[in-house]
């Protein structure tokens, strides 16, 4: 093999670009690296672009961010504001909030890039979290997709600490009394809590120290940590290769799609574009943190409609819902004269904790559950894992709930309803809304089952009624044809798996909570119709072509 | 041009002709007549305003603030009120109340200036209190930086930083307050309806109350920098835009993009 290869005769260069190419590509290699990728397949389907959308709003906030770090001052030395914004005009405020201020109104296309900046943060965490819906209801994290899915939750976590950091750091009113609600939540805990606010803050809140920290956090540390867990992120899909939706000729050995190069390459790039589009068209038309509205941050105004930006909403909501006494039970306790707070403590971790603790072992606790440790690269529909299903919506319900109690001061204005009686909805639902989704769901996903087994079984309804000899009305159903019938059939449905023993022959306690588990999951299930039912179905089909009559009564239920 | 020119003849035609005639008439005598109004603006009541006002209290107000002003079970007596409070609650619409409930709500006013100005010198007459406020303290020619912190400092926590409004309990609420007259504004702030709080002139003093009406007209005339303000409620309604409305269009470029194959 060496010999065939040395034997070729080495590649000359014809012309002046293609001697300067090949030189370049005999020290780095880039026509195999070319190759390689250049080949890689990539299924079409419009819901695995929010990762795209996620990674090209990232780089967006590098170009823009780096940017704003030109203009920006994250100082919180006192000044007096000397711009062209008159209702502020020599009003005392920190550097930082002036330097914001003079990106606004005095550098050349300095407000667009602020608006870009933040419109693309908004973004960027939206198809994140879409992003991970989507791995979620179709089962790409199953193995071997498990630490990818890790990976994922951990980008969340960092982009919210990115926005946070962020959305600090001009030093206005909204800003500050975010991070006063952040104190706040600090100190709640126990023990430690006063020291890490004092830690953070250099002091006593707010000090002179934290806007300069937050910066360095959120240009340095946090983007560098976001930039790693992309590069993992994305070396995983390479070595993964990407899942696909179930269709024909599709299976978990195979990938169904478009080579990188030069189709799918394109339609990336220009899909770069278009996000960059649509998020430079929002900040040209629409105004975002008008921090110029919210003046100098001073301890002592809070103003009203008061929130973080949406990715922190859902702990602001929880705050919100909070009582602080239930039924003279306080939740403000003091223990050997220290204030425990649990009115701040709870809502403000509990809810947080719970949804990334499911989050992130979401995975092991589904694959303990089935037992299942094969590879899957083809995804599920949602309705054909109802019970997943069931419990994504539940969460993202739950979550859902707490994101609307930290609007719930407008959703009470908007819809001229009691703020109070918002509260108590809104609590109500924090614990039974969860519940009902989880049933609903469930029934729902279910339901579609049917009625896909239904569809492939006996085809499609076509509205043709047709009045047999004898009086009778029926409804025509038309087969489906093979693609689409394979949708509706090409799918597992575990049954429940009862417990085993173990190599001692002993039915442990955990297997047994296993086994529990898997029959909570999987003992509600449609089975995909079978080959022999389709196929008596379809000579039934066949046959009532010709006949008529009673044959074809059963067509119609 | 040239369609306008064909369609002269047609059988509407004479009755558009009339609705602008109509239009342009009513336009320039409500801005007449609000030019007038706006001289006619005067603190000093006759004997026969306070005469005629009392008879305008007998039969519109009488039923819940009681005869002679002195209250009943169903509104406080109006003693000591002043002006102000009358030219505040009847000028905005919120007296007569529509209904009961949380809060009186604003509506278009029910008695026209003169009657209002009748209303007020009654009701001025029955005891001391907040006076109509001077022209001068109303010309929004203040310092809009002061009144700006001001503002912030003891009215953003409900009015919200942008004036946008914001949400109190049981349903009663702080209006937003762009296209409040000056002298509303002043008059608010100077009796306190509602659930608002008086700030009265030791509190904030007349021309810190002209620096504050100076800040809303300012940001009021501004506009909004950096595009449609989407409300200036705040990352709520910002998150609800990016959710909506950029992933939403974002969603249908990825089906475009993808729609070749499936």
């Amino acid at each position: 093999m060496s010999a065939s290869s040395t034997a070729e005769a080495p590649f000359v260069p014809k012309t002046k670009v293609g001697s300067f190419t090949n030189f370049v590509d005999e020290r780095v290699g880039g026509s195999g690296i070319l190759r390689e990728f250049g080949r890689k397949v990539f299924p079409d389907h419009w819901s695995f672009m929010f990762g795209e959308v996620a990674l090209y709003s990232f780089v967006i906030l590098l170009m823009s961010g780096t940017f704003l770090t030109f203009f920006f001052d994250p100082s919180m030395a006192e000044t007096h504001y000397q711009g062209s914004y008159t209702p502020l005009y020599n009003v005392e405020m920190s550097v930082a909030y002036n330097s914001s201020l003079n990106i606004s109104f005095d550098v050349r296309g300095g407000l667009f890039m602020r608006q870009v900046h933040h419109w693309a943060a908004l973004l960027f965490v939206a198809s994140l979290g879409v992003h991970m819906l989507r791995v979620f209801f179709t089962g790409a994290f199953r193995k071997p997709r498990e630490m990818n899915w890790v990976v994922g939750g951990v980008l969340l976590i960092l982009a919210m600490a990115a926005g946070f950091t962020g959305y600090s750091l001009p030093d206005d009113l909204l800003s500050g009394n975010g991070l006063r609600i952040i104190d706040g939540v600090i100190k709640s805990i126990p023990v430690i809590g006063t020291y890490i606010s004092f830690f953070l803050f250099g002091g006593e809140f707010p000090g002179t120290a934290i806007i300069g920290r937050l910066y360095v956090l959120h240009i340095l540390l946090v983007p560098a940590l976001i930039l790693l867990m992309i590069v993992i992120h994305l070396f995983m899909v390479v070595v993964h290769k990407h899942t696909q939706y179930p269709g024909p000729g599709r299976n978990d050995g195979n990938v169904v799609g478009y080579p990188l190069g030069p189709v799918y390459a394109a339609k990336a790039g220009g899909f770069f574009f278009i996000v960059f589009g649509v998020l430079a068209l929002m900040a040209a038309a629409f105004t975002i943190n008008p921090i110029w509205n919210y003046g100098p941050y001073d301890p002592s105004p809070v103003s009203a409609g008061t929130q973080p930006d949406w990715y922190i909403g859902f702990v602001d909501g929880a705050l919100r819902l909070m009582p602080g006494v239930v039924n003279n039970f306080h939740f403000e306790w003091i223990v050997f004269g220290h204030t425990l707070t649990l009115n701040v403590l709870l809502p403000a971790l509990v809810p947080a904790g719970i949804i990334f603790t499911v989050l992130f072992t979401y995975p092991w606790i589904e694959r303990w559950v089935t037992k299942d440790n094969r590879e899957h690269h083809v995804l599920d529909r949602p309705r054909n894992a109802p019970t997943r299903t069931a419990i994504g919506v539940a969460g993202f319900t739950w979550y859902c709930v707490m994101w609307a109690a930290a609007g719930s001061d407008l959703i009470a204005t908007h819809f001229h309803v009691s703020l109070n009686d918002v509260t108590y909805w809104l609590r109500t639902l924090f614990f039974i809304g969860p519940i009902i989704a989880f049933i609903v769901t469930k029934r729902i996903a279910l339901a579609l089952q049917r009625k896909d087994r239904e569809i492939a079984l006996h085809g499609r309804e076509t509205g043709r009624i047709v009045r047999l000899p004898h009086g009778e009305f029926i409804e025509v159903h038309a087969p489906l044809d093979e693609y689409k019938r394979y949708k509706l059939v090409g799918f597992e449905s575990p049954a429940p798996l009862p417990a085993q023993p173990n190599e001692h022959g002993v039915v442990t306690r955990k297997e047994k909570r296993r086994a529990a588990l898997s029959k909570w999951f999987f003992e509600d299930r449609v089975a995909p119709a079978t080959p022999a039912e389709l196929e008596a179905a379809h000579a039934h089909g066949h046959h009532e072509a010709i006949t008529s009559g009673e044959d074809q009564k059963s067509l119609s239920h | 041009m040239k369609a306008l020119s064909q369609k002269r003849r047609h059988p509407l035609a004479a009755i558009a002709l009339l609705l602008m005639g109509l239009l342009l008439t009513g336009g320039l005598y409500a801005v007449a007549t609000t030019v007038n109004q706006a001289k006619a603006d005067t603190t000093s009541y006759s004997a026969s305003d306070v005469e005629e006002g009392g008879k305008l209290f007998a039969a519109n107000c009488a039923t819940c603030h009681g005869m002679g002003a002195s209250g009943t079970n169903d509104g406080p007596s109006l003693v000591g009120v002043g002006a102000a409070a009358v030219d505040f609650q009847v000028g905005t619409g919120r007296m007569p109340m529509q209904m009961s409930g949380p809060q009186a709500q604003k509506k278009p006013a029910q008695f026209n200036e003169e009657q209002t100005k009748q209303l007020a010198a009654y009701v001025a007459s029955l005891g001391a209190g907040p006076a109509i406020p001077e022209e001068k303290l109303l010309d929004g020619k203040g310092d809009a930086a002061k009144g700006g912190e001001l503002f912030r400092v003891n009215c953003a926590m409900c009015h919200n930083a942008a004036a946008a409004g914001g949400a109190l309990t049981r349903g009663k609420f702080a209006p937003g307050l762009a296209g409040v007259t000056e002298a509303h504004i002043y008059e608010a702030m100077a009796t306190g309806p509602q659930n608002m709080p008086v700030f009265n002139d030791s509190n904030i003093t007349p021309e810190d109350k002209r620096d504050i009406i100076t800040f809303l007209k300012t940001i009021e005339a501004n506009g909004s920098p950096g595009g449609a303000e989407l409300g200036s409620l705040g990352p709520v309604s910002e998150g609800l835009f990016v959710w909506v409305a950029g992933l939403g269009v974002i969603i249908a470029f990825t089906i475009w993009l993808t729609s070749r194959t499936s």
